[in-house]
Order: C-alpha cells, then structure tokens, then sequence
C-alpha cells in the first residue's frame, strides 16, 4: 500500500511512525510544538505525544547539547534545528560531543540522535535560510549526513536515521517539501544509509546529484544529445563510493553538481575519490557545476548562484566533447 | 554561620505615560513639542511602512517580512535618545528604530525584497545592518561598547534583540563580556511576548528578563515598551550610564500585534482576545492622545501628517522597485575579499561567459 504524499507529509508520517514505535524518542525544537514547526513538520505531534514533543527556547547548542545527555541517558533525541543555517549555532555540540562520543569513549557511549533541519536556496528565505553545508558536515568524523530528494526516500532515509546507532544530520531540501507528491509506502520503508540510488540508467556520462538539484538535472538530460546516468548519494557521509565508480567505470565520465560553493564541496572530494580508483578509466576530468564561492546572495540574486540549467547542460557537453 | 542573605537585588519598572493618558512629572523626559510630534510622525510612519510591506509582500513584490507593529514606542523611543555619536545595533524586525535614524524605506525595502543593497547601510550613519542570526548581534553591541571604551569615547551602542534572544548563549555572553570590559553598550531588549510561537512564559523561568543583567554585574531595569516618553526616559539614562562605562540591560514590555513574519500564522498558537487586550493598549495611540491632549495633535494636523506619510511611501516604494531592476547579479563576486582571489576572479568570468569551462 502507498499513499501518495508530499516531502513534508512524509517527514511528519515517519516522525509519527516511529515515535509509535520506539517510546524513547523525543523530538523538540523551536516551535514544533503547538506551532507544528514552521514547515509543519511536527503538526499534530504535541497532541499525540504530550510527553514526547517539547517547543524549545532559541538556543541551538542548548538543543543540540541536550541532545547528547538524552542520549547519554539512553533516550533517542530527534531535535529540529529551525534551518541548517543556525546549526552554526551549535556545531561546537556536534563537532565536539555528538560526533565524538562513542570514539572518545571506546565504544561506552554512543550519541543516538537524528537532526533534521530545512536546507538549501530556491524558496526565497531570507538571509542564512538557504544554506548547503553539507560538505562541512561531511568533514565532521563520526556524523553521517542525509539529504533526501523525494518523499518516499525521506521516509526511508529518516526511518534509518533514526534508528541508526550514531548521529545523523538529515538535511530537508526546503525547495522540495510541497513542490513533489508521489507513492510513499505505508509499511515499514528503510532505505539504508550510504546507499546511493542509481535514478536513471545511461551509458555516456555519469551526473552525481542531490536534493533540488537532483531533480533540476532529471528535468534537463532528455534533452542532451547523449545517454545520461543519474546517480543521486542520498547519503553524503558515508558516501556510496562503489555506486559512483561502478558508473563512472562504464561511462567514463563524470558531472558532479550541487548548490553549495565550489571549494572544498562535495564535487571535490568525489572527484578525488574516483580519480583514486577509477583515474584510468576516465575520458575527461570530472566536472563540476556548483555554487560559486561567494556567500549564498540574498534571493534577488540567488538563481544567479545556482547551478541552472545551461549551466549543468554545459558542464555534461564539457565532459562529453572532451 | 547561619544562612543569611548574601546579596539582595531588585528590578525597577518605570512608566512615564500611562494608558490613562497621565503622565508622571518627575520622570517625564520634557521634549520639545517638535521633538514629541517627530517621534509621533516616526511611530505612524513606521506602522504604515509596515503595512505596505506586507501588502507587497501578498503580491509577491517582497520577501519574507518581518513587521514591527505594536513595537513603535519601544524602538522609536529608545532609538530617538541616541546621539549622533552613538552606535546602533539591530536585529531583523527594527524597522521604527531605522527610520528614527534616518534610513530611507527603500533601503529597508530592498533588504527584504532580497538584494544585498538594503544592507549596505552607509558607515557613517554608526548603524550596523540587520542581522537575522538571533541574539548574535547583541555581542557586536558589546564590542562596538567596548571600542568606545578602549577609545574612551562620550559615545555609546544600542543593541536590540527579542525575548527570544536572551536564551542564546550569544546574549549571555554579551552581557557578561560588557561588563567585564566596562562597554559603552545598552542593549534594548522588546520583549515582544513571543519567538515566533513561543510565548515568553515557555523561553525563561526567570521572572522578568532585565534580571539576567545581574548575573553579568551589570544594571537592569523594565519599561513600559508601549510608552515612547518612558522608552525615550530609560534609554537616555541608560546611554548616559554607558558612556560612563557602565552597560545596561533595558527590558522593554511590548508586544508584537501582527505576524512574526509574512511566513507566520499567529492564529495557530495566540488567541483572539489577547491580541485585542493589546490593541487597546497600541502603543501609537497613546501617543495620540496624549498630544491630542496637549493641543499638539488636532485631526487637521493628523490627516496631514498621514498625508505626507502616503506621499513619501508611494515615492519611496517606487524608488525601492527601481532600485530592484538595476542590480547586477555579478557584483556577487565583488566584495568577498578587498582584492579577489584567482580562483574567484576565475568564477567571476566563468560567470561573465568570459571563459569556456567551470
Ligand atoms: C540563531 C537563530 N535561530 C533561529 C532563528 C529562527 N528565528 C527567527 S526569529 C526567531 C524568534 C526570535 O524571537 P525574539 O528574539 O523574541 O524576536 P522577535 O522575533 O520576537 O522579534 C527565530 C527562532 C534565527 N533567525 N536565528
């Protein structure tokens, strides 16, 4: 059975799911209680789960700082930062607690704790509410880092999230929480951490992307003059590598693109890895179509930023002409 | 030793203007008429500002927005006793505080109609531009204080935030760093009763937020934030005080009539009947009255005071749009870094379609 469902719907349904499941789960941030969060994520939850849903003050590190004594105690924290964008407020938590915990302590405790926050351009937000920094996340040991692109994925993915043993980031592209609606599993649905799913099959040239871009990519390759194949990561950290040569040694060709700036993003470290194992395979260097390294604009200017469609086409014709 | 208090501490509040229309005469700042009808004009200029952004906004013409209604006495005020000299450091919702000093509304505009401009506020104005990362600012405040006091300048810094706010640690340390550092700084914060849904109650179990100076050593005290002679009273005090070294922590009670945001449904978590508790208690009206009252205020005078405000939006509004169709998304490059780097410059012609490849 599967109801067709929006990203949001589908964040709220699993929430619920596995809070019916799992009675040590806690979710809490600043308003999604009585407000159900400002995307409506959480609404209706506090009616359920009175003694499981808390609205909290403004104060990031406090959420994610508590996180890690719930979770220490044993409970399973799943905190809402209100956008990625004020996880700043908090990465010394995450950097140095949440991520750290079970290494630091051998194996004695572990943070077991799932952080959703809105993320990335595209909605008109005002400034800091449009940020992608996933590859700084990425560069955290110990955090795995989760960027869903459709709404059956989300519940697959944050199911996992939450009931994987470490701390995950999961990161809800803003852009696509009302904008798809499609067939979302009523059962049980897991998709598992660091699985990359292969969107589209092609043979010429392999384009890597997540979250808005994603689809942005799968609405521009029919019409490019070569067979494409779309691989989306899901999962940034841990990152299906396997996936990404697999397809990169049968193609030969490579087009990373994502939002965020170019320098150290996520596009360098692919890079880097596929020159490690597959450098011979290549026909062309690999490509890579981002944001610029600029501060993402205020939005009168954001599309300007942002990987567009000319802009991709170009960088697949850059690796396919080669 | 038997238990006993060690230290006994006490948080004033200070009312000038009473929503009876008294005034109290010892603290009654005394301004010139013109002076009471300049804050007045501010205080409805402000309100319409405000409803004419959110009316763009419905048209798709602006951002998210950010109104301040309800609020006016409590920036107007506050704002309106800085001197020239002094600084000002604001949040995201300070619309009345800008306009007290002087911004045009197009600036304020082209903030929220996402363009980088709007936040280009001139240097010599001593105005910082808004800053939407909560509570982070009231630290530049401290700073900026501080600068005053390394230079040992007659000046100050106001820096505003919400209720909201004084949970973040950035608060904490702002007001605890201004006074290790003898700051020249006030910080103005309206407790405006709620962080987007969470009403004040649910943000501290401390009884007032002006208390929160005292665990820094430094002075707290409340206003009525509905009372633009009290804001004006408290805060001209509290800036003489900081220019002596000496910040302070003012708490102005406020509230926020209208959304938290052009993004925000406030109906979801407030009732009715407290939302019209506080109309009776606008802060605009007040103020109306007790000029009206004085014989400052007729409705003559006041239909043309709202003329001139219509007349100068509409100008300013279309200059705000104008604005908006000249900019150059590839200034985007320009003030990263004083001189770009190679890599940048090499963007900026990728951009620019100067080059053939990312
Ligand atoms: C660090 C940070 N966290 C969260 C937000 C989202 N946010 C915007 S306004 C707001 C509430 C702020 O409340 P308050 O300080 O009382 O100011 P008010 O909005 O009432 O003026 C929140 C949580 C933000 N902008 N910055």
């Amino acid at each position: 059975m599967a109801n067709r469902l929006r990203t949001i719907e589908a964040v709220r349904g699993t929430l619920r799911d596995e809070m019916a499941r799992d009675d040590s789960i806690v979710v809490y941030g600043q308003d999604v209680g009585r407000n159900g969060g400002v995307f409506r994520a959480t609404q209706g939850l506090i009616d359920e789960y009175p003694n499981r849903v808390y609205d909290s003050p403004v104060a990031e590190a406090g959420i994610i700082g508590l996180g890690v004594g719930l979770a220490a105690y044993g409970l399973k924290p799943v905190p809402e930062i209100e956008f990625a964008g004020f996880t700043y407020q908090a990465f010394h938590q995450i950097q140095q607690h949440v991520a750290r915990l079970r290494s630091r302590t051998r194996g004695e405790f572990h943070c077991q704790m799932t952080i959703r926050a809105p993320f990335g351009g595209g909605i008109r937000a005002l400034e800091h509410h449009s940020e992608s920094f996933e590859a700084g996340y990425a560069h955290v040991p110990g955090l795995k880092v989760v960027v869903p692109s459709t709404p059956a994925d989300t519940k697959g993915l944050l199911t996992a999230s939450i009931r994987d043993p470490d701390p995950v980031i999961f990161l809800e592209p803003t852009r696509l929480y009302r904008s798809i609606r499609e067939p979302v599993p009523e059962e049980d649905h897991v998709v598992p951490l660091g699985e990359a799913d292969v969107v589209r099959e092609g043979e010429d040239v392999t384009v890597v992307a997540w979250g808005a871009m994603r689809h942005r990519v799968l609405g521009l390759v029919d019409d490019v003059d070569a067979s494409v194949e779309v691989i989306d990561p899901r999962t940034i950290a841990p990152l299906d590598t396997d996936a990404i040569l697999d397809s990169v040694r049968k193609t030969g060709r490579c087009v990373v693109v994502h939002e965020a700036p170019r320098t150290a993003g996520m596009a360098a470290e692919i890079t880097a890895r596929i020159n490690d194992r597959a450098l011979l395979y290549l026909e062309a260097p690999v490509q890579r179509v981002t944001g610029y390294d600029v501060p993402y604009p205020l939005f009168a200017r954001e599309s300007a930023y942002e990987p567009d469609d000319d802009r991709i086409r170009a960088g697949i014709e850059r690796a396919l002409e080669f | 030793m038997p238990r006993e208090t060690a230290v006994d501490f006490a948080i004033d509040r200070v009312q000038v203007l009473a929503p009876d229309g008294s005034v109290d005469e010892e603290l009654d700042p005394d301004l010139p008429e013109d002076r009471l009808l300049g804050l007045y004009r501010t205080m409805k200029l402000s309100r319409r500002l405000d409803e004419r952004a959110i009316a763009l906004q419905r048209r798709g013409e602006l951002g998210t927005y950010a109104p301040a209604i309800g609020q006016e006495a409590a920036q107007v005020g506050s704002a309106g006793a800085l001197s020239e000299s002094d600084w000002m450091v604001t949040s995201f919702r300070e619309t009345p505080a800008y306009l007290t000093r002087g911004t045009p509304p197009h600036v304020l505009l082209w903030y929220a109609m996402g363009m980088e401009e709007g936040a280009a506020v001139p240097r010599e104005t001593r105005n910082m531009p808004p800053s939407v990362p909560v509570g982070s600012q009231a630290l530049h405040a401290a700073g900026l204080g501080w600068a005053q006091e390394i230079r040992d300048e007659d000046a100050a810094t106001i820096g505003y935030f919400g209720d909201g706010a004084t949970s973040e640690g950035d608060v904490y340390e702002a007001l605890n760093l201004a006074g290790v550092y003898s700051s020249h700084a006030v910080f103005f914060c309206q407790n405006n009763q709620y962080a987007i849904s969470v009403p004040r109650e649910k943000q501290t179990k401390a009884e007032t937020l002006a208390q929160k100076a005292i665990s820094a050593g430094i002075e707290g005290v409340q206003v009525d934030g509905n009372d633009v002679l009290g804001t004006y009273a408290v805060t001209r005090d509290a800036l003489e005080s900081a220019r002596g070294g000496d910040p302070v922590l003012v708490e102005a009670l406020t509230y926020r009539r209208s959304l938290h945001t052009t993004a925000d449904d406030p109906s979801v978590y407030r009732l009715e009947e407290e939302e019209a508790e506080w109309e009776a208690r606008d802060p605009i009206e007040r103020f109306e009255a007790y000029l009206r009252d004085r014989g400052a205020l007729s409705d003559e005078r006041i239909a043309e005071i709202e003329a001139s405000i219509e007349d100068e939006l509409a100008e300013e509004i279309e200059r705000a749009k104008e604005g908006a169709q000249r900019i150059d998304p590839a200034d985007m490059f320009e003030y990263v870094y004083a001189t770009a780097p190679p890599e940048l410059e090499r963007q900026r012609a990728d951009f620019g379609g100067e080059s053939d490849g990312e």
